[in-house]
């Protein structure tokens, strides 16, 4: 008994020499309980650093805590490879984790909110680091644990598939893409509806993949994403998506020939 | 650190006590026409500070009692209000109207008897099928404000156009925009219309539930009926009777406009709420505020209509 009892504290000892050993991540502005456990899953032994120009924006109300809209703008960092959109406090804390391969460092969307919580941007440079920003978001609970409204009505599959899109040329050749799918995004929280969402999403122009990124459930159901895409006016582009059902999403858009939507959008 | 449990119990003890009794409402009716006073609600949004008392109310003296004209957003708050109405008039309370279901008009409506509070049909059924919900959220918002509130229907269904307490006529109006179903209020008295939330008045009108184009019609008549002054739902009393209508169309037309246009323009909701308020808006209270709650009530509609469909076998 003794001799478990000395092995057991061995033990606890190397876990916390090991943990020391490790790169801590800097102290939370906003003093989330659950900082240092999301980052460190999140960014292991990468450095990471707070910066206010990962602008992580949305509206000073969570009117709707099933659909927050949230605005993640790295466009001033030069050289961002990976934008990760974290909920610290939701039972589903990441919502979108894009890679802007050929696109500028920009994403939005709407998410879920299962109670008051950070929302955040953390943004990855090619060197490793990663650049974290954002802020407190007051809700009412339940945003991840209510049923889809189309559960609800009961006419989800009826419109599965149906993807909405548009594409818009901004200035130096990058394009704005907004698109809008029908999907319930069941987060799994809600009795006899098991888990189903989209899961990938990526914008192709020819062979190229100008972006690509991973969805979870956390994103509102009937998911809306904006992206600026390197990609001119005229030119075709490919949007290819996959469900946790292996069910395949194709969209086809063509970047209007238009003038140039106004600077600074 | 090492906490024992003891201590831990200790410490939520003091964090569970820390929010005090809520202070008690200021109720201060102001005299806008013989025999009928305004109490004016705060043009902010529900926040604790306020307890929820943001929404305007009218007490009207009739010969066969006091008439309410909404009771607010707590019992504790309809309680001094109907204490105070009476005080005031020097007879009891016959009649509550309440406008529509949103919980700053309606929802003390327990300290009364059901059988003498009104409502339209369409407004009874909604309550039934969501006040516990805005019941739910009043309390996650107001907390101590809202202790011993409960969810009641009104007891009395609107049928008839006009109400008569001995000899003071009031007539009702079944309309519907800013909701499903919209009570307004005309005393033939002193001709002033009680519009509800047909009618926002330097306060940005809200859209939670709102059907644009039958609020506009909506609008339209009540403008085309003669009245005098107008109490609007939110906002100060519109002595001329026509500024608070023009106002709240203008708004509803530009709100609509606007997003249509951000669709449009391909902006993201985000982006949306944060569109420039044009000037003549400049004295509007919580623009910004409803600007943004109007984005997450109308925005994806907006999209399902303008965006193309994109999918491919």
């Amino acid at each position: 008994m003794l001799q478990r009892q000395a092995s057991l504290w061995v033990a606890l000892a190397l876990v916390s020499v090991a943990a020391e050993a490790r790169a801590k991540a800097p102290a939370d502005p906003l003093g989330s309980p659950m900082w240092e456990a999301h980052a460190r899953t999140l960014f292991g032994d990468d450095p990471v650093r707070f910066d206010p120009r990962v602008k992580v924006d949305f509206p000073m109300i969570a009117e709707n805590q099933r659909s927050f809209p949230v605005a993640i703008d790295a466009r001033a960092i030069p050289g961002v490879t990976r934008m990760v959109l974290l909920v610290d406090l939701n039972p589903i804390p990441i919502a979108i984790d894009y890679r802007p391969t050929h696109a500028a460092a920009y994403v939005a969307t709407r998410i879920k909110l299962d109670q008051r919580t950070p929302v955040r941007g953390a943004v990855q440079l090619a060197s490793g680091e990663w650049l974290v920003s954002g802020g407190w978001v007051d809700a009412a609970g339940g945003g991840c644990s209510a049923p889809p409204v189309s559960r609800v009505k009961g006419d989800w599959a009826d419109h599965l598939g149906e993807i909405r899109g548009e594409t818009w040329p901004m200035a130096n050749g990058v394009s704005r893409v907004r698109l809008s799918f029908r999907h319930p995004m069941d987060t799994g929280f809600v009795a006899n509806i098991a888990t189903y969402h989209l899961e990938a999403l990526s914008v192709k122009a020819g062979e190229r993949t100008l972006g690509e990124m991973e969805i979870w459930a956390a994103v509102a159901e009937d998911p809306a994403i904006t992206l600026m895409v390197d990609g001119g006016a005229g030119e075709p582009l490919r949007v290819e998506a996959r469900d946790t059902n292996g069910r395949d999403y194709r969209a086809a858009l063509s970047v209007a020939r238009q003038s140039p939507m106004p600077a600074g959008r | 650190m090492i906490l024992s449990r003891r201590s831990v119990l200790g410490g939520m003890a003091v964090l569970a006590a820390a929010p005090a009794r809520a202070a008690d409402y200021a109720i201060a009716p102001e005299p806008i026409g013989e025999g009928m006073w305004l109490v004016c609600g705060a043009d902010e949004p529900i926040e604790t500070d306020n307890g929820g008392a943001i929404a305007n109310i009218a007490i009207i003296a009739t010969p066969a009692g006091t008439v309410l004209w909404e009771c607010g957003p707590s019992i504790r708050y309809a309680r001094a209000l109907g204490k105070q109405a009476e005080q005031l008039t020097g007879k009891p309370v016959v009649r509550v109207y309440v406008s529509h279901l949103h919980p700053d008009h309606g929802m003390g409506l327990g300290a009364f008897d059901p059988a003498i509070v009104a409502a339209l049909p369409g407004t009874i059924d909604a309550l039934r099928a969501e006040g516990q919900g805005y019941a739910d959220g009043m309390y996650r918002l107001l907390g101590d404000w809202m202790r011993g509130t409960d969810l009641v229907l009104p007891g009395k269904v609107i049928g008839q156009g006009e109400e008569d307490f001995g000899g003071r006529t009031l007539r009702l109006l079944a309309l519907s925009g800013h909701s499903g179903a919209d009570l307004a209020l005309l005393d033939s008295q002193t001709g002033l219309l009680l519009g509800g939330d047909l009618i926002f008045h330097n306060r940005a009108p809200s859209t939670p539930t709102a059907d644009l184009a039958k609020w506009r019609g909506s609008l339209d008549q009540l403008k085309a009926l003669p009245h005098k002054g107008v109490v609007p739902g939110h906002g100060p009393f519109d002595a001329g009777g026509m500024a608070a209508i023009d106002q709240t169309r203008e708004w509803i037309d530009w709100l609509e406009a606007t997003l249509t246009q951000a669709v449009r323009d391909g902006l993201d909701m985000v982006e949306a709420g944060e569109l420039p308020i044009p000037d003549r808006f400049a004295a509007m209270a919580a623009a910004r505020y409803e600007l943004q709650r109007s984005v997450s009530h109308l925005y994806p509609g907006l999209e399902a209509k303008l965006l193309p469909r994109v999918d491919v076998p």
